[in-house]
């Protein structure tokens, strides 16, 4: 096992931990290359049966409940719109405080996820109600800058308050080979983001081939990623149940190689409680119950959250209320 | 530590009516039940039926209704005709898919997620597939050219096992039928109650009085049907040591054929596999249907260079199997189908322990009734162990090592058998010349045991001869020889 300190990395400290998990002298792109191909590869076919398989678990009664408070609190509450407005995140604030005005015993989501000019915005509606507020940064969703302009935009949201930064690789670089640049980039980001928590965005939907999905998730946490997430949300497919399933096993797998344990999150596309339940059953299964808690996995959602109010709802009451029984943000 | 407790999740048995005894299936009606013994679901060891012993008179009864069938009716019948009522037989078995998942499971033991999932979708994909051959038998290349047509044999007399009921009378019965053959079919002794719902599932179908005969019994009706001397071909899917007994029984008689026997089928993993695939591929070759699969990949074969990486990714997998009601959504692994499958699973383990082999299985609790064997996993195997070389027909991995392709092939080949093998490499090249070498009768490449009505399944050596599905299982349902030397024209 490599062991890898977790206090505050600077860039060298990177680079010099990730020369000692690949146990080379100068960390080049060759290196990075030799040693992201020789990771074993993915089977499509298998992988897809493997998620498919853990999709028909049946998640009934007391450990539906449980599952559903679960992934309440496991939702970054998002909005990302070129529309939003101080009002909106606002309004989005407010559901995280109170989700279920019906129900005060209902869990809150982990956090609010909203663009970096609207973080003072969230960060004086939550107060210290310990709800973190995310903000996406470095050119999201494209990540087409430069990298002063990344870092500016990720300084300029932690310096608003930011608690966590949902940053995009550069997925031009990834694609051509140049995976220094990507782990470069990842790199100064994390620096930037000083305590702020960083989840590091792959935008698989690009990326396409689960060989890359594994090969970007273990680039990004070799580069000091907190968390691994799908997508932006902005690029279909967002997240899918094989893609992360690949992820989980790779911060499974990562942890054991280097005592490091990764976050995940899935980001898009993610409506409803049955989507919800299929995902928490792959985590306990795949990685672990270990990452069976808000700060090892998140849920990128928006409608989501509405949807496990009413399944809530309906488990406590036993009757389907509607739409109109759940706030709209 | 959160942890996710799965809450029980059992699927109702109120949708399947089971008779407290049977009678036998004969010319389109039931007989009264008779000489009776008892068939229990082996996770609970409760009774489920009673169902009826059928002597060799029973057995004659049967063959004569299915002759008059043959003659009367089916044998003239239009290949059409004949795909109509095998298209309405597949549309009733998925109308009535979760009776069967459920009846299959209780007679059974194995887990409900199997059933409703494998078995019965893939009984009625069967018939489905068979349907649209039945008019086209023709042009399906069975006859050389300026050869007869191809033409059915008559009656066939069908024995099949326990470990999958419905799944292997469709493999049988579809083809059967579709080529225009009339059928006694004898299901396994403790698993007859699927073969007798799908006899209702005749009646409903209004398929002709005795094209389908369902006999129940032991191993004793079996051999009544198979030398009776007006069966004109036998099908039987079972162990090597009884289709050895039939091959010595028919030998000397016109009777053609075909026998699937058992297997000890290698599950190759070379070190540029998917392995996280490669271990699913592992865990379902071996613990799917509780490793009651003739082609089951009971010998992993790993190169020896990441033999302890994959062992650590297999034991670890393996905790998260979940063992015991069978009736539960949940369960990945149900009860062994008898006490005596169980007791030959418990006395070959220990023998491999004593031949030196390490034993390992996951921490998992047992229910107290009925028949369980942990998922088990001994490594330290060598080609002469009696694990390596004996069919366990349980939920036993034996794990032995190689280092070269050749040496892969080598050990691969070297059993009495030759059913299936698996093939775990990202290399297309070698995956291709695997496939040449390995003497059996199905390689799957990054996957294993799956199974598709198009594709034939059939053995080497002592896994017997002859294919079912696809095109070349219809071959052994006809003959294209010269109408005087075939048993069909009597």
């Amino acid at each position: 096992m490599v062991t890898v300190s977790t206090t505050t990395r600077t860039a060298q400290d990177l680079t010099a931990q990730a020369r000692d998990v690949l146990g080379v002298s100068r960390l080049t792109n060759h290196a990075l290359t030799s040693w992201l191909h020789g990771i074993p590869g993915v089977d499509q076919v298998g992988c897809e049966a493997r998620a498919a398989s853990l999709g028909t678990r049946s998640i009934k009664t007391t450990s539906k409940a449980w599952a559903i408070d679960t992934a309440i609190g496991m939702i970054d509450l998002t909005t990302l719109e070129g529309a939003d407005t101080v009002g909106k995140v606002r309004s989005l604030c407010a559901k995280a405080l109170v989700p279920d005005p019906l129900d005060p015993t209902t869990p809150r989501p982990a956090a609010i996820c909203v663009y970096g000019d609207m973080v003072a915005t969230a960060k004086a509606a939550l107060g210290d109600s310990g709800i973190h507020v995310a903000a996406v940064a470095t050119a999201f969703p494209s990540g087409r800058a430069s990298l002063p302009v990344k870092l500016a935009d990720t300084r300029d949201a932690v310096e608003a308050g930011a608690d966590e930064i949902d940053m995009v690789i550069d997925r031009g670089a990834f694609l051509s080979g140049d995976y220094l640049t990507v782990f470069n980039q990842i790199g100064e980001v994390k620096q930037a983001c000083g305590g702020a928590h960083l989840k590091v965005i792959m935008e698989t939907g690009e990326l396409v081939t689960y060989d890359n999905v594994r090969r970007a998730s273990y680039l990004s946490m070799l580069a000091g990623g907190d968390f691994i997430k799908t997508s932006t949300g902005k690029v279909a497919p967002a997240a899918t149940l094989p893609v992360t399933l690949i992820m989980l096993e790779a911060v499974r797998d990562w942890r054991e190689l280097t005592g490091v344990q990764v976050g995940v999150k899935p980001a898009g596309g993610i409506k409803t409680t049955k989507d919800a339940i299929k995902y928490l059953v792959m985590v306990s299964e795949i990685a672990g119950d270990d990452w069976m808690t808000p700060e090892w996995f998140r849920f990128g959602a928006s409608s989501l959250l509405n949807d496990l109010l009413l399944q809530r709802q309906k488990l406590a009451t036993g009757a389907y209320s509607g739409a109109d029984y759940v706030t709209i943000d | 530590m959160p942890t996710f407790e799965y809450a029980p999740a059992p699927e109702s048995r109120a949708i399947v009516t089971i008779e407290k005894s049977y009678g036998l299936f004969v010319d389109g009606a039931f007989t009264r039940p008779k000489a009776t013994f008892a068939t229990i679901n082996p996770a609970d060891e409760t009774v489920l039926a009673e169902v009826t012993q059928a002597g060799p008179k029973d057995v004659d009864r049967a063959v004569a209704a299915a002759r008059r069938a043959y003659e009367g009716v089916w044998g003239k019948m239009s290949g059409a005709e004949r795909g109509k009522y095998l298209f309405r037989i597949a549309r009733i078995l998925q109308e009535r898919a979760r009776e069967f998942a459920v009846l299959e499971t209780l007679d059974n033991g194995k887990p409900i997620k199997e059933t409703r999932d494998v078995d019965v979708p893939i009984a009625a994909a069967h018939f489905f597939y068979h349907a649209g051959w039945a008019d086209k038998l023709e042009y399906a290349g069975l006859s050389a050219s300026g050869a007869q047509l191809p033409r059915p044999h008559g009656v066939v007399g069908q024995v099949i096992p326990w470990n999958f009921p419905l799944l292997m009378l469709a493999w049988k019965i579809a083809p059967a039928l579709a080529t225009g053959n009339t059928v006694v079919l004898k299901p396994a002794e403790t698993t007859p109650l699927s073969a007798l719902l799908f006899a209702e599932v005749c009646q409903q179908a209004d398929l002709p009085a005795g094209v389908v005969n369902i006999v129940t019994g032991d191993g004793r009706t079996g051999q009544a049907l198979v030398e009776h001397p007006d069966v004109d071909k036998i099908a039987f899917t079972g162990s090597t040591e009884v289709g050895k007994a039939i091959a010595r029984s028919i030998a000397g008689t016109s009777k053609k054929a075909t026998l699937e026997l058992g297997g000890k089928a290698a599950n190759i993993v070379f070190d540029d596999a998917p392995l996280d695939q490669a271990v699913e591929g592992i865990v379902n070759g071996i613990f799917f249907n509780q490793g009651q699969v003739c082609c089951a990949g009971s010998r992993l074969l790993v190169q020896e260079s990441i033999h302890d990486q994959v062992v650590a990714k297999l034991k670890r997998r393996l905790g998260t199997l979940r063992v015991g009601d069978p009736m539960d959504k949940n369960s990945d692994l149900g009860a062994i189908n008898s006490k005596a499958q169980l007791q030959r699973i418990t006395s070959l383990v220990e023998a491999g322990v004593a031949e030196g082999a390490d034993r390992w299985s996951p921490e998992c609790t047992l229910p107290a009734k009925g028949y369980w064997f942990p998922p088990t996993v001994l490594t330290g195997v060598s080609q002469t162990h009696r694990v390596a070389t004996e069919e366990i027909f349980g939920p036993v991995l034996s794990v032995l090592t190689f280092r070269t392709p050749q040496e892969a092939v080598a050990k691969a080949n070297n059993t009495a058998y030759g059913l299936s093998a698996g093939v775990w490499t990202e290399k297309g090249s070698r995956i291709l010349w695997m496939a040449d070498q390995l003497k059996a009768g199905v390689v799957w490449a990054n996957t294993f045991n799956r199974f598709d009505p198009t594709s034939p399944f059939g053995g080497y050596k002592e896994s017997g001869y002859g294919r079912e599905g696809g095109r070349h299982g219809l071959e052994a349902y006809v003959t294209t020889a010269p109408a005087t030397l075939t048993g069909a024209t009597r």
